[in-house]
């Protein structure tokens, strides 16, 4: 039988199974911490930084941490949750992120989260890069302008040998997540499917699909994301 | 010394433009120009974006009228997607589209008149602009701005039935729709509580006309003869001639009523229509080829629509139509203010019919889309609260929009509205040094016979205000009044 550890989450007392990562123990605990580069089911990597919580004064990302006895975690506070908003934030004006006329609209994770944390203008200056669609693959667009380098499709989408079928391509602020034109060409029905699943946002589209679902049914229209958590 | 006068803003308009009036030495005019001093440029930007976004993206160039942005780019999409033209969508897609449609011709029109023209026809061309506006409307004529409020409710409610919101919806999708009607949403429009059920839209909207009637029975000089001036007619009409907001054929006539465009398909239209670009308007100005740029303007719109069809598919509509007719002996009409009263006509065919649409079980079937062989180019036109509007997209072969053209309402409206304002500034301000408040509504008023957008005609963002300058022949500022 696996150990039962004891910890807290902003005072409210919680148990979890003892090596869980803190983002799994607080959702077993009904607690919400939002995140967006991690994945069900997909080794977790931290890099967007939305999950951080405060343990120790320390800022770690609840997703690669694992939650420990007696650990007291600091989560739903004002200065957790303006920093969660600024890379929200950071992440709209670095890409170019127009939801009106974005398929994805109310089905996205990105914009679900900037209503959650309540965005309004950007503290930052919008950066307006010149990105482009690539839509040469026969099953699905890549619209660069949209991509956030979560790695969801480079971690998830991979062939019967275990290889990625996404990669990063470029370095810097240039750096884009490109179909691997080999492993790509191979690309079946179901892992473009997933792929399109998996993207949080509305890089990974279908090809003529778009707007097929009415607003009122999208994943996100009715109530915020992290809506079906108590805490 | 000759002047230059300058209207801008130009108020309860949609959009941002300005109107210059030139003075010779005797304070008489010789030039006027309405200028269009906004620009966005949707046709641009639309370049290298999926073909099936095209639909929500070019339909944010207005909030007044999305709808009929939304679905003549869906009509385009319907061409290229190989659903044909008009006719290859499902019964349930089509109803649902114009459904939409005549929601959105419903409530823009009477925005248009109880929100935007009321306070003229109730107050005077004279009155206190701090009285003269829809607040004034509402405290000394409740009942009407009442009525202006909950149709434009009522239609913005079809809307959103039909395309997800009020404004900006995204019903509307490449050979069809992405919804049908609940039975739920039916009876909410069919026996809703009163007022806001589609029966009471319908006696709501013949009582808007008998009132127009009234007012140009008792001030039939002005409205007849206010910026009252021939020209040709255009729009889209049913192969039988009837009248038809979603899809047609386009058909123009002169001012005496001889059709000068011959039923054309709109998928040809670039071999009869053509634009003029000038340097001091952002808005181009369209013309009929075979007719040239001087002969062959035309106007679009209420006033044009009921000039080019034979006859209104709804029985109250035709019998107010019939009436409509005598009043000109048959003949086209050519009176700009008159625009009113075909305006109220149509909004009551959009009620009679949004009660024929909401009454057919069509709405409630589930094949929502349909699709052939896909084609690299297309062309959607439909006719929108302020007149035809063109849409023309191509795309590659990856799906990505390579050009799009948009030939708008208010752009089709360009030349008559420049003529409409010169008429009302030789006739306010011939002889007059000083520029009043009462000569700057004059003008506006003549402007707002078209309804114009002038956001949605550059694809520009923005208020209306209307500034008029008066300058001498040396282009020196003599005069200037904002509002």
């Amino acid at each position: 039988m696996a150990d039962i550890i004891n910890f807290t989450i902003d005072g409210k007392e919680c148990m979890a199974e003892k090596g869980i990562f803190i983002l799994q123990a607080a959702k077993e605990n009904d607690i919400y911490i939002p995140s967006l580069c991690n994945y069900e089911g997909v080794k977790p990597q931290g890099s967007c930084r939305i999950c951080s919580i405060k343990t120790n004064g320390q800022f770690v990302t609840a997703c690669t941490t694992p939650v420990a006895d007696g650990m007291e975690i600091e989560n739903n506070t004002d200065e957790i949750n303006d920093m969660r908003k600024s890379i929200i934030e950071l992440l709209f004006v670095e890409g170019n992120h127009f939801c009106p006329a974005c398929e994805m609209s109310g089905d996205c994770e990105l914009q679900a989260l900037a209503y959650r944390f309540q965005m309004m203008v950007p503290r930052f200056i919008y950066q307006f890069p010149l990105r482009e669609i690539d839509a040469r693959h026969p099953k699905i667009l890549k619209d660069q302008n949209r991509c956030i380098r979560c790695k969801r499709c480079i971690r998830t989408i991979k062939d019967e040998k275990g290889r990625s079928v996404f990669a990063f391509y470029g370095r810097g602020k240039n750096i884009e997540v490109n179909v691997d034109p080999v492993l790509g060409s191979k690309l079946t029905d179901k892992l473009a499917a997933k792929a399109i699943e998996v993207c949080p946002v509305g890089s990974i589209l279908p090809r003529e699909k778009g707007f097929r679902t009415p607003i009122g049914q999208r994943k996100f229209d009715h109530e915020p994301i992290g809506s079906e958590y108590k805490h | 010394m000759s002047k230059k006068i300058t209207i801008e803003p130009v108020t309860r308009v949609e959009g941002h433009g300005k109107v210059t009036v030139h003075m010779d030495d005797n304070n008489n005019v010789i030039q006027t120009r309405l200028h269009i001093v906004e620009f966005r440029g949707f046709e641009r930007f639309i370049q290298g974006r999926p073909y099936w976004e095209a639909p929500v993206l070019v339909q944010r160039l207005c909030g007044i009228c999305p709808v009929s942005h939304h679905l003549a780019a869906a009509k385009a999409m319907d061409v290229i997607v190989g659903a044909g033209t008009g006719d290859g969508l499902t019964p349930v897609a089509e109803k649902m589209r114009r459904l939409m449609h005549y929601g959105q011709i419903f409530q823009s029109h009477v925005l248009h008149f109880f929100h935007l023209v009321s306070p003229d026809l109730l107050f005077g061309i004279n009155a206190d602009p701090a009285i003269r506006n829809i607040i004034g409307v509402a405290m000394e004529h409740k009942e009407l701005a009442v009525q202006g409020v909950m149709m434009r409710k009522f239609g913005q409610e079809i809307i959103k039935a039909t395309a997800g919101k009020k404004i900006h919806g995204t019903g509307a999708i490449p050979g069809g729709i992405n919804k049908n009607l609940s039975i739920e949403e039916r009876d909410h429009f069919l026996k809703g509580e009163d007022p806001l059920n589609v029966d009471k839209m319908i006696e709501w909207s013949l009582g808007a006309i008998e009132f127009f009637k009234n007012y140009q029975s008792e001030n039939s000089e002005l409205i007849d003869n206010m910026a009252a001036f021939p020209s040709n007619h255009l729009s889209l009409v049913r192969k039988d001639g009837a009248m038809d907001l979603y899809h047609g054929v386009i058909r123009a006539v002169d001012a005496n009523g001889k059709k000068i465009l011959h039923d054309v398909d709109p998928q040809d239209y670039l071999d009869y229509i053509g634009e003029e670009v000038k340097s001091w308007t952002y808005m181009k100005f369209p013309f009929l080829i075979e007719y040239g740029k001087e002969k062959g303007w035309y106007r679009v719109g209420p006033l044009a629509r009921l000039n080019t069809i034979d006859f209104i598919p709804s029985p109250l509509a035709q019998k107010e139509f019939e009436t409509y007719k005598s009043y000109t002996k048959g003949k086209p009409n050519n009176m700009s203010m008159h625009t009113h009263w075909a305006r109220l006509i149509e909004v009551l065919h959009a009620a009679e019919m949004m009660k024929v649409l909401l009454n057919d079980s069509d709405l409630q079937k589930n094949n929502l889309e349909t699709k052939g062989n896909k084609v690299y180019e297309g062309v959607g036109m439909l006719e929108a609260p302020r007149g035809t509007l063109f849409h023309h997209y191509r795309i590659n072969d990856q799906d990505l929009i390579e050009m799009a053209n948009l030939i708008v309402s208010t752009t089709n409206n360009n030349t008559p509205m420049n003529k409409a304002v010169e008429m009302v500034a030789k006739e306010q301000m011939n002889g007059h040094a000083i520029i009043t408040e009462p000569m700057m509504n004059a003008v506006e008023v003549a402007i707002r016979a078209y309804d114009p957008c002038l956001s949605c005609a550059t694809h520009a963002l923005g208020k209306m205000p209307l500034e008029i300058s008066l300058y001498n022949k040396n282009n020196q500022l003599i005069d200037r009044k904002r509002k």
